[in-house]
């Protein structure tokens, strides 16, 4: 066991804040004898103890619950958000994925609306601007009806949870070619549009929420679906054409309901 | 009002107006391709559907602002919507971002769009206004002789044949991405959406690319066609004359 | 002292009903003009911060992480129970008060327990409300299922995602009153000491951790709901970031602790593969439902490809021991079971220091029973999940599990309205030590911070401000200014040592986490806490000494914050010894060796230890002092449990 280790020819991104114009490091002799059962973040660990001990200044990244739910990690690896390797997040990443002496490039997730923070470290409160727009039901703690006097049709609570599962990463941002949130964006919005719940505030949701997804400076989506196969969690750009619906039924209608 | 301006303002209302004004170019294109598939009939029956065309101004007419809008709200919109996103990542990757699953075609649209917007103006240079004599002598009624004459010239030829390759490529990605645009979306039409939606696009870009083809190869526009053409007209100015002549 | 807990009394059921009638309440022209501090927003933050918001409070939120969505609830995967009954099957909040009490082996407060009871049936309706998808049938009501050997099916879930689902959800509601301005919201702040005058919490310090800045901020109240301290063992099942910190500093300006030798390991986590480990990944129970238990019964066998040992060489050793049920035996007594075969020198899997750590799951014989589709059907998800962190498919090569640290009963002392020893300091979910006594049933720790944060603290709190009033002191009082030098002294101290230092923090952590699991982990004996108490002390010397932070505190600096949270566990890892030697009894997840019926089980000492242990703070280097809170059983009548 003790012998599957690789060398990986490391370069990472190193930027000291967000006026800082940031550039690769070579950090190969750093990145030797790696354990492929090591994950991607804990490769990231043991090289930041290593440049620890040669005095330099650790590789700051963003990392919480390491089990790819909290969505907290994030990297661009080669090139692609979360690396290569499908419906896996940066810390789920292991490095059995990779080959002895592979050539590694990390840079932190890159868009206008996310800036860098430090290194692969970046900003993405954006996300919550956007559901503070209108990501929620507008209910009263306590005024709730009894749990089972709003039934909801098997098929859309499911649906509906799939949409749910975002975890709000920010690696569909990074893949698409146009850095837009569109992706996070129609899941937000397809969860709570889609139950009964979420009717009443449905298209006042949809408009405040695109508003405030545009305002945060993300791009608008052409339909590349690069952000579907960066997605750690598999979600669909068939939320986004569900989205898109509700944006023309939104934009058609005046706030009581009648075609305008 | 705020429901307008998310429709004029907003990333999603912007391209909805971009995939509807698609969708009526891309209706349009398949109608001309229609049309334009009579010059296998024969040069009567391309000329007098033509003609059909030209005698019916209410229909030539709604058709032309119908496109010049759909044209002019297609570019507008598709060229803010580029400019934003090239805004929404100001620094690009430094080693560049690997692309997954997007196509050649969705990744060129910004190209294969501008370009097949300065062909429409040649195109219509050509054939309509102020009609550019190319390759033999224009006439206007005479749009089979026109058509043909036109692509007997090679690099005529060559011009049509790109852009409507380009307009494959155009239409590749942009039926699909209109459907998904305007939400036209359920999972058990999707593969067959595609399919259609491909389908169309191979359609009309074959067809366009055939017919020059056809002239320079000589499958259509042989003198003997051409003549009858010409006849066509030269008998109407005789009797056109003739009439004249009698209303004096 | 003996500690009151101002429980209400009478008839169970009626307690909170009357305590809540009995409550002042906060006139509602007057809610603006109080203002209060939430730190942390798990389930237990978000649902307070949010509820407080509505009800027209000014409300500071604080969290480390980079979004209030991200805190460590989000990982719970399993479910949340609630007494609905929806399943007919007998259920009832006396079922579930019940069942917690005992599960905590009897030694939680019947009057919270009770609440708690009641209330859960609250959180599903909100929960719903506000859009959890939780699973339905397909006649559109709400699916339940049965965990963590639980009689009844009353646990509500979202597929694997349950915590995530109602972190969203409290989100949301907490995300609506941020729009609304009810709600400022700090990210990427660290709470690092309470602001505490005349003995009632006046606000609290923080640091910035992208600038470094030390911040004051003062308010009527303090609520602290910023999680369980597991990351003491340093690998556990929780994020990264948990931490004692905000916990400890308020344990030092007053806060009693309560309990903290009560922590429970999880039997199923995937085992650590090597030093470089950060964490441990917890796998659901259910899998004990179809896998067996087993190591090689020669420890020559312990390298080798398990498919090559002879079905007659391998220990079943659950299946063994506790023959009535075998692999399905509570977390605690499969724990134990499993780390002895380890420490035996019968663990399977890579080497880490000098042991092997990890016991066979394996599949092979329900593959066989019910095909491996099935098995797929029911598990395929974790399996997948397996496969991508150790690369083995368990249908292939049985899976290799270890106990891991998953949660922590013990917290900050409160009494019957979550306010702790301090005056106005609230805490509210796992940070407390509330509710769960001395184990954790799955699926009520959700249960627990969500009751916290929606349905109990928007009444205490406003009782104690009405009560008490306004604290005239600002963020320019001398107290919050003196409050803001210390803390800043105590960086400058840490930054000071650390520029001359070698160890990275880690490697003292890693150390602290090996010492801890070692002599105060899932099996305790007099001689090894001896022995802990002895070393940690050692251990906590070298990081004042040795510990190594690179840059300055005004900038962001993980190490700096790693260091941070490292001299607190330090701390808080000889108390939980203290703890841990002094209940010299077995109880629940506590487990001391010496007390052991005849059968292995836990031996219970109800006469000298049915009570809450709460730890007062004396001084740095002084002996700390335990008080007691007596507790009384009327409606569960005490008695042993038995796996057997
Ligand atoms: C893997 C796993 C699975 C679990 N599954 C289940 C389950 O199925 N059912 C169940 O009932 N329970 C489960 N639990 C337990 C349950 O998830 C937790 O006990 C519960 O979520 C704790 O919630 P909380 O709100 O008290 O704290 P947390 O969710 O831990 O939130 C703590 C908050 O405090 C903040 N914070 C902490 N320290 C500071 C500081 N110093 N300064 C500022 N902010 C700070 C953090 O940013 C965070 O916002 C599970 C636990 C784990 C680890
Ligand atoms: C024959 C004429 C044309 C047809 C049939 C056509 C059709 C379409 C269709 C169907 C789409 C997809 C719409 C969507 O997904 O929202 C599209 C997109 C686009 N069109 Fe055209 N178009 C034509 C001409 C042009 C012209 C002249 C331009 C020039 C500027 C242009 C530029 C674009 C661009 C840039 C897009 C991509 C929009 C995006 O994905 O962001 N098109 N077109
Ligand atoms: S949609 Fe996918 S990629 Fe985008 S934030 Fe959510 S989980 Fe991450
Ligand atoms: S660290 Fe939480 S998803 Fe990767």
């Amino acid at each position: 066991m003790s012998d599957d280790t690789i060398d990986l020819r490391l370069h990472v991104w190193r930027q000291r804040g967000p006026g800082d114009e940031g550039r690769f490091a070579d950090y190969s002799k750093y990145a030797k004898r790696i354990s492929t059962h090591a994950s991607f973040l804990e490769m990231l660990d043991v090289v930041n103890e290593r440049l620890a001990a040669d005095g330099e200044r650790p590789i700051a990244f963003d990392h919480d619950c390491r089990e790819g739910i909290c969505g907290m990690c994030g990297a661009v690896i080669n090139g692609v958000p979360h690396g290569h390797r499908t419906l896996t997040t940066t810390c789920q990443l292991h490095m059995r994925e990779f080959q002895n002496g592979a050539e590694v490039f990390v840079e932190p997730f890159r868009a206008t609306a996310f800036p860098v923070i430090e290194d692969l470290m970046v900003d993405r409160s954006s996300f919550d601007t956007i559901v503070q727009a209108g990501g929620y039901v507008s209910v009263r703690t306590g005024a709730a009806p009894d749990a089972n006097e709003i039934p909801v049709p098997k098929q859309i609570a499911d649906r509906a949870m799939d949409a749910a599962a975002c975890i709000g990463c920010g690696a569909c941002v990074a893949a698409c070619p146009n850095a837009s949130a569109s992706l996070f964006l129609s899941a937000k919005l397809a969860h709570l549009n889609l139950l009964p719940q979420g009717q009443p505030e449905r298209y006042r949701r949809t408009r405040a929420m695109l508003a405030a997804h545009d305002d945060a400076g993300f791009g608008g989506c052409t339909n590349h679906r690069e952000c579907e196969a960066a997605c750690p969690k598999g979600i669909s750009t068939d939320f986004i054409a569900r989205m898109n619906r509700d944006v023309i039924v939104a934009s058609l209608t005046d706030k009581d309901g009648n075609l305008i | 009002m705020q429901a307008v301006l998310t429709l004029t303002r907003s990333t999603v209302g912007q391209k909805v107006v971009v995939a509807v004004t698609g969708v009526i170019l891309f209706g349009f294109v398949i109608g001309h391709l229609a049309g334009n598939l009579l010059l296998f009939v024969g040069p009567e029956a391309f000329n007098a559907y033509a003609a059909g065309i030209k005698g019916n101004p209410p229909l030539l007419w709604g058709t032309r602002v119908t496109l010049l809008v759909s044209v002019v709200l297609h570019v507008t919109f598709t060229m803010q919507l580029a400019r934003r996103n090239a805004t929404a990542r100001a620094r690009g990757y430094q080693k560049p971002r690997k692309d997954q699953i997007t196509t050649y075609a969705a990744r060129t649209m910004i190209l294969s769009g501008p370009l097949l917007f300065a062909y429409i103006l040649f195109h219509i240079a050509h054939f309509t206004a102020p009609g550019l004599d190319l390759g033999g002598t224009f006439h206007p009624e005479n749009v089979y002789a026109n058509v043909v004459n036109g692509f007997r010239t090679w690099w005529v030829s060559a011009i049509y044949i790109f852009a409507n390759f380009l307009l494959g490529l155009h239409l590749f990605h942009g039926g699909w991405s209109a459907a998904q645009s305007i939400g036209a979306q359920s999972p058990k039409y999707d593969a067959l959406k595609k399919q259609v939606a491909v389908g169309l696009a191979v359609f009309v870009s074959a067809g366009n690319i055939f017919i020059p083809i056809a002239v320079l190869t000589q499958l259509i526009g042989s003198a003997d066609q051409l003549a009858r053409a010409q006849a066509a007209f030269e008998t109407e100015a005789v009797t056109e004359a003739a009439t004249g002549a009698e209303e004096e | 002292m003996e500690l009151d807990a101002r429980c209400p009394t009478g008839d169970i059921e009626k307690r909170w009903d009357r305590h809540r009638f009995e409550l002042k309440l906060v006139n509602p022209a007057n809610k603006r003009k109080f203002e209060v501090i939430v730190v942390g927003t798990g389930l237990a933050g978000a649902a307070a911060a949010a509820t407080l918001g509505e009800l027209g409070y000014k409300v500071k939120a604080f969290c480390y992480q980079d979004s209030p969505r991200r805190a460590h609830s989000i990982a719970a995967q399993g479910g949340i129970n609630a007494a609905k009954n929806y399943q007919n099957d007998g259920d009832s909040v006396f079922r579930l008060f019940y069942d917690t009490v005992k599960g905590g082996d009897f030694r939680a407060r019947e009057s919270n327990v009770y609440r708690l009871a009641q209330v859960s049936v609250n959180i599903i309706d909100q929960a719903v409300a506000q859009g959890v998808p939780f699973a339905r049938e397909y006649g559109g009501l709400l699916d339940n299922r049965s965990f963590g050997g639980a009689q009844v099916s009353r646990t509500f879930y979202a597929r694997g995602q349950t915590g995530q689902q109602l972190l969203l959800g409290a989100y949301s509601a907490l995300s609506r009153m941020i729009a609304a301005g009810k709600v400022d919201m700090y990210n990427r702040h660290e709470m690092l000491d309470v602001i505490v005058d005349d003995g009632r919490a006046r606000g609290i310090v923080t640091r910035d951790l992208v600038s470094g800045k030390i911040e004051a901020w003062t308010a009527d109240a303090v609520c602290l709901c910023t999680g369980g301290y597991g990351n003491v063992f340093f690998l556990s099942t929780n994020a990264m970031g948990c931490n004692v910190t905000a916990s400890w500093r308020a344990h030092k300006r007053g806060a009693l602790f309560a309990n903290p030798c009560y922590t429970q390991i999880h039997p199923t986590c995937i085992p650590p593969a090597g030093e470089y480990q950060s964490k441990l990944t917890l796998m659901s129970e259910s899998l004990r439902n179809d896998g067996r238990v087993w190591v090689p019964k020669s420890a020559s066998d312990s390298g080798k490809d398990p498919r090559s040992v002879p079905e007659k060489e391998r220990d079943y050793f659950l299946e063994r021991m506790y023959p009535a049920f075998g692999n399905l035996v509570p977390r605690d007594i499969a724990s134990r079971a499993a780390k002895r075969m380890c420490d035996d020198g019968l663990g399977v899997g890579p080497m880490v220091g000098d042991k092997r750590l990890g016991v066979y799951l394996d599949f092979a014989d329900a593959i066989k029973r019910d095909g491996k589709k099935i098995i797929l059907e029911k598990y395929g998800n974790l399996f997948e999940m397996y496969q991508r962190i150790t690369g083995d498919d368990p249908c292939e090569v049985p899976m290799r599990i270890y106990p891991a640290s998953h949660y922590t009963m013990g917290g900050l002392w409160v009494d019957y309205d979550l306010m702790s020893t301090i005056d106005g300091l609230f805490v509210l979910g796992e940070a407390n030590f509330s509710d769960h006594g001395a184990n954790r049933l799955g699926a009520s720790a959700l249960m627990q911070g969500l009751a916290d944060g929606y349905f109990v603290i928007p009444y205490t709190l406003g009782h104690y401000l009405a009560t008490k009033g306004k604290n005239p002191l600002g963020a320019d009082s001398t107290v919050a200014k003196s409050a803001v030098k210390e803390v800043e002294k105590g960086i400058a101290k840490l930054i000071d040592i650390g520029q001359k230092g070698s160890t990275h923090p880690d490697e003292i952590h890693r150390q602290l986490g090996t010492l801890m699991y070692d002599k105060c982990g899932m099996g305790r004996n007099a001689k090894g806490l001896k022995e802990g108490l002895a070393l940690i002390p050692e251990l906590r010397e070298r990081f004042w000494k040795d510990v190594q932070i690179l840059g300055s505190g005004g900038e962001l600096n993980t190490m700096l914050e790693k260091a941070g949270r490292i001299a607190d566990f330090l701390e808080l890892a000889e108390l939980m010894c203290h703890d841990a030697l002094t209940r010299d009894e077995s109880c629940g997840a506590h487990f001391r060796e010496e007390h052991v019926q005849e059968d292995g089980e836990a031996r219970r000492d109800d006469e000298n230890f049915a009570h809450v242990a709460a730890w007062e703070h004396t001084g740095d280097h002084a002996a700390p002092k335990r008080h007691v809170e007596k507790l009384d059983f009327e409606y569960v009548k005490l008695s042993q449990r038995s796996y057997k």
